[in-house]
């Protein structure tokens, strides 16, 4: 029986020039910058816009994982826990080597190394657990996220894990250097971006990120191996906490129990923001970058305001992160789903 | 002759359209009190849409339902109901995390002021549960029961109900023998009691176990009806899908007798789906799967492909055993399959085509990147080889019409280059125009040394394109015709377990 589509109807992508789907991020930023410029003229400094961008840059970075993650239909919590536990890790590894190594060059590559492989292995668990266990993705992020957490604790005793200060004045320019006057967290965040968006838009991986998370079913009839490729996400996700760890932990040159807080709401928010969906099946790197630099821009703003108080930016992110959604939703309905 | 006054619900002249589609057209059915009318019909005959006007869920496009001698406009199915007018679904629409004396009193709870009275809605409950012999925990929840156990949930619904008119869409699909003889007891006690009950079944021998009356849609159009006693089985089965359809469906071309095995298994058993089954597919042949939905054909292939799992069987591919673990594995082995679902299964529909054109074998556009060029020529290709009408470029798979969906899913599966074929329901959905299509590239492929398996619902399809035609029922491959045997009784026959080896040996086991 066969549902008669009416073949004569006109095709609307939006009464709008431009489409708020795509570009709604982009502008958002922009106007949010405006009125960073209007309250502060300072806002504008490059001093103030390398240092934003700077700090954007670890949630950021996180934010790209957690895109493939969500474009394939799954989320993971685990991650600001993960990158306390790998900082954790890598201080104690690096403080333990430099009585073998001395504090060179060699300690901080192996501690580097380290951590690369700790957020492979634990992408890797989140990802066997969700896919070969069939349990939901928030429930086996939420439990690593609880064992990550406890887990730096632990090993911090409470206290604070301090990295060794002969080897923090090696490691310390991965933070506060600049390269051609643009800082290396940057430049790190910039190669991140451009190699997910590759990913993402231009390699098998990425297609089949969005063919699962739209459709599991469709995905498996068409021979991809969905197992396979969402734990894939996930140790890419992992990847992205390491590489966000390594830049953050020279910053401070500390670990405790309280490292990252929050970190995996923040990214899941730059994602959202981005214009990707979280029940999957669509998702953009740009957009995930810009979703990360106006959160850290809010903050910002806020701090070279008095008209808001600071202590509200918590309040201004979450009402901006649901007026983005609903913006979204609407130019949704437009084109008619 | 029965009086008048015994009827309850009635329907005159019904019509129905979907769009420009007509389904039914100037259908009468009389349901009377204290009777059992049977209700026959192959897939896709309109015995959905016509018990779903009698129920209230559709209205008709023209004519009326008449109850009780008075003329109805139910604009809900709970308008029916409180008529008296139930009906038991063939999907099952229970609620799953609720338990078993929730669901049965969804909607329709019994209150002592502004509190639920438990306590005698589990005595109606106990009540009804015991009238169908069934030992389902009231207090259980309906997620935990097996599929057979919430069919009788849902029939204990039904029957709580101040229930007059019983319409009852396929029952026994999920049920064990011995489930549908205690059915078949609780819907005599029905009858006695003067429930009008309409009965829609695939299963002959069901039919006339209990059927007093019957009515025979083909089409859309009524053919027969009239009472049970004087019509055989057999006579029944050809009412159904008589019709000729020869021109329909391109020349075959014979298969040599000693053409190769190009795909073979032995001894599938799929838990609860498919016990023991075998077949071989030649080099060049169409072989064809007949039998009700959920005679366990889907469950056979998919195991055979790797799609689902099996406890026991072989496959062996031009001979050679092989494992195929994963739909990528028999993809290695030029093995394709369209599946029946290509909205839940075959098609990513907020994607666009190309992307879906190239799903299937997306490495051949890698180096190492995605070629969008070579991709955007693919479906160029593809549209006019399979002739796809696209309104405008850069679509969605889900504006595409059915037919539209099912030639882009077509030249997907065919992007491997195939040597065996697997399709199931290919016209499901579709007009004529592109069935017709659909069957002529069906015989390119053969013609072209291609084989094809082809799972089909549509008697007509079975006849006109497959050079044989294995048939299943309830999970057993019951026979493979050949020649002059493959004709609708015959199929029939064996798809409704009357022929071929025991289905009941296996049912019982």
């Amino acid at each position: 029986m066969s549902i008669v589509m009416p073949d004569s109807k006109p095709i609307k992508r939006g009464n709008l020039p431009l489409d708020l789907k795509t570009w709604g991020p982009f502008v958002a930023l922009i106007a949010l910058a405006l009125l960073g410029a209007l309250i502060n003229p300072a806002f504008l400094g490059l001093d103030n816009l390398s240092n934003m961008l700077t700090r954007s840059a670890f949630i950021g970075i996180i934010a790209i994982g957690a895109t493939f993650v969500i474009t394939a239909g799954g989320l993971d919590l685990s991650v600001g826990s993960m990158a306390a536990f790998i900082a954790g890790v890598m201080i104690i590894l690096m403080n333990s080597l430099v009585e073998q190594f001395g504090p060179g060059l060699t300690t901080v590559l192996l501690g580097v190394g380290a951590s690369l492989i700790l957020g492979l292995g634990a992408g890797f668990i989140n990802g066997i657990v969700t896919t070969k266990g069939k349990i939901e993705a928030f429930i086996v992020t939420l439990g690593t996220m609880g064992i990550y957490r406890s887990l730096v604790t632990y090993l911090a005793d409470g206290g604070t894990l301090t990295l060794d200060w002969s080897v923090r004045d090696i490691y310390r320019p991965v933070y506060y250097d600049s390269m051609l006057g643009i800082p290396i967290p940057v430049w790190v965040f910039l190669c991140v971006a451009v190699i997910g968006y590759v990913l993402l838009n231009h390699t098998r991986f990425g297609r089949y990120c969005f063919a699962i998370g739209s459709n599991e079913k469709v995905a498996e009839y068409s021979a991809i191996h969905v197992d396979r490729i969402k734990t894939l996400t996930y140790m890419f996700q992992g990847v992205c906490v390491a590489l966000a760890t390594i830049i953050y932990v020279p910053r401070l040159g500390s670990a405790s129990g309280a490292t990252g807080v929050l970190w995996e709401l923040e990214a899941i928010a730059a994602v959202i923001i981005g214009g990707t969906m979280l029940k999957g099946g669509h998702g953009r790197i740009w957009g995930t970058v810009v979703g990360a630099i106006m959160l850290t821009m809010i903050g910002n703003i806020l701090n070279l305001t008095d008209a808001i108080s600071n202590y509200l930016n918590g309040t201004v992110q979450g009402i901006i992160i649901i007026v983005a959604v609903y913006l979204q939703r609407a130019s949704w309905r437009k084109t008619g789903t | 002759m029965a009086m008048d006054n015994d009827v309850l619900l009635e329907g005159r002249h019904i019509s129905r359209f979907f769009g420009g589609h007509q389904v039914l057209f100037d259908v009468d059915l009389m349901l009377r009190a204290g009777e059992v009318h049977a209700l026959l019909g192959e897939n896709g005959a309109g015995k959905s849409t016509l018990v779903r006007i009698l129920a209230g869920y559709l209205s008709p496009t023209s004519g009326e339902v008449v109850m009780s001698g008075e003329p109805r406009r139910y604009r809900s199915s709970g308008e029916a109901e409180a008529d008296g007018v139930v009906m038991i679904h063939q999907e099952l629409a229970l609620a799953e995390q609720l338990t078993v004396e929730e669901n049965i009193f969804l909607g329709r709870e019994i209150r002592r002021g502004p509190f639920l009275d438990r306590k005698t809605m589990r005595a109606h409950c106990r009540k009804a549960l015991a009238e169908l012999e069934t030992d389902v925990d009231p207090t259980a929840r309906v997620k935990d029961l097996g599929t057979s156990d919430q069919q009788m949930v849902e029939i204990a619904k039904a029957v709580t109900r101040d229930v007059r008119v019983l319409i009852m869409d396929e029952p026994t699909a999920t049920l064990t023998e011995h489930e549908v003889q205690v059915l078949f007891a609780l819907v005599s006690r029905l009858r006695k009691r003067g429930v009008a009950i309409l009965y829609i079944s695939h299963k002959l021998r069901e039919i006339e176990q209990i059927a007093d009356r019957v009515t025979v849609l083909r089409d859309g159009r009524l053919v027969d009806s009239g009472p049970m006693q004087g019509r055989s089985k057999e006579e029944l089965a050809r009412l159904m899908v008589g019709r000729e359809i020869t021109e329909m469906y391109p020349a075959r071309t014979p298969v040599p007798d000693d053409a190769p095995h190009v795909l073979e298994a032995r001894d599938i058993v799929v838990p609860g789906a498919v016990h023991w089954a075998s077949f071989a597919l030649r080099k060049g042949e169409v072989l064809g799967f007949g039998g009700v939905v959920g005679a366990g054909r889907t469950a056979l292939i998919e195991s055979v492909l790797g799609l689902r799992p099996r406890s026991a069987g072989q496959v062996l591919r031009h001979g050679e055993p092989v494992t195929l673990r994963h739909l990528r594995d028999a993809v290695r082995h030029r093995i394709a399959y369209l599946t029946e679902d290509r909205k839940a299964k075959g098609l990513v529909l907020n994607m666009g085509l190309c992307p879906n054109l190239t799903l299937l074998n997306l490495r051949d556009y890698c180096h190492p990147l995605i070629d969008r060029k070579q991709e955007a020529q693919a479906l160029e290709e593809a549209t006019s080889r399979f002739d796809i009408r696209l309104r405008t470029e850069a679509l969605t798979a889900a504006e595409l019409s059915g037919g539209n969906q099912q030639k882009l899913l077509l030249a997907k599966v065919m992007s491997i280059d195939p040597e065996v074929v697997i399709i199931n329901e290919p016209t499901r959905g579709i007009d004529v125009g592109t069935k017709h299509q659909i069957y002529h590239f069906i015989r390119e492929l053969t013609d072209a040394g291609r084989s094809v398996i082809l799972i089909s619902s549509e008697m007509g399809e079975l006849i006109g394109l497959s050079h044989r035609v294995a048939v299943m029922c309830a999970g057993v491959l019951t026979g493979i015709l050949e020649g002059e045997q493959i004709n609708e009784q015959e199929i029939m026959q064996y798809a409704s377990g009357i022929k071929g080896v025991g289905v009941d040996e296996h049912r019982h086991a």
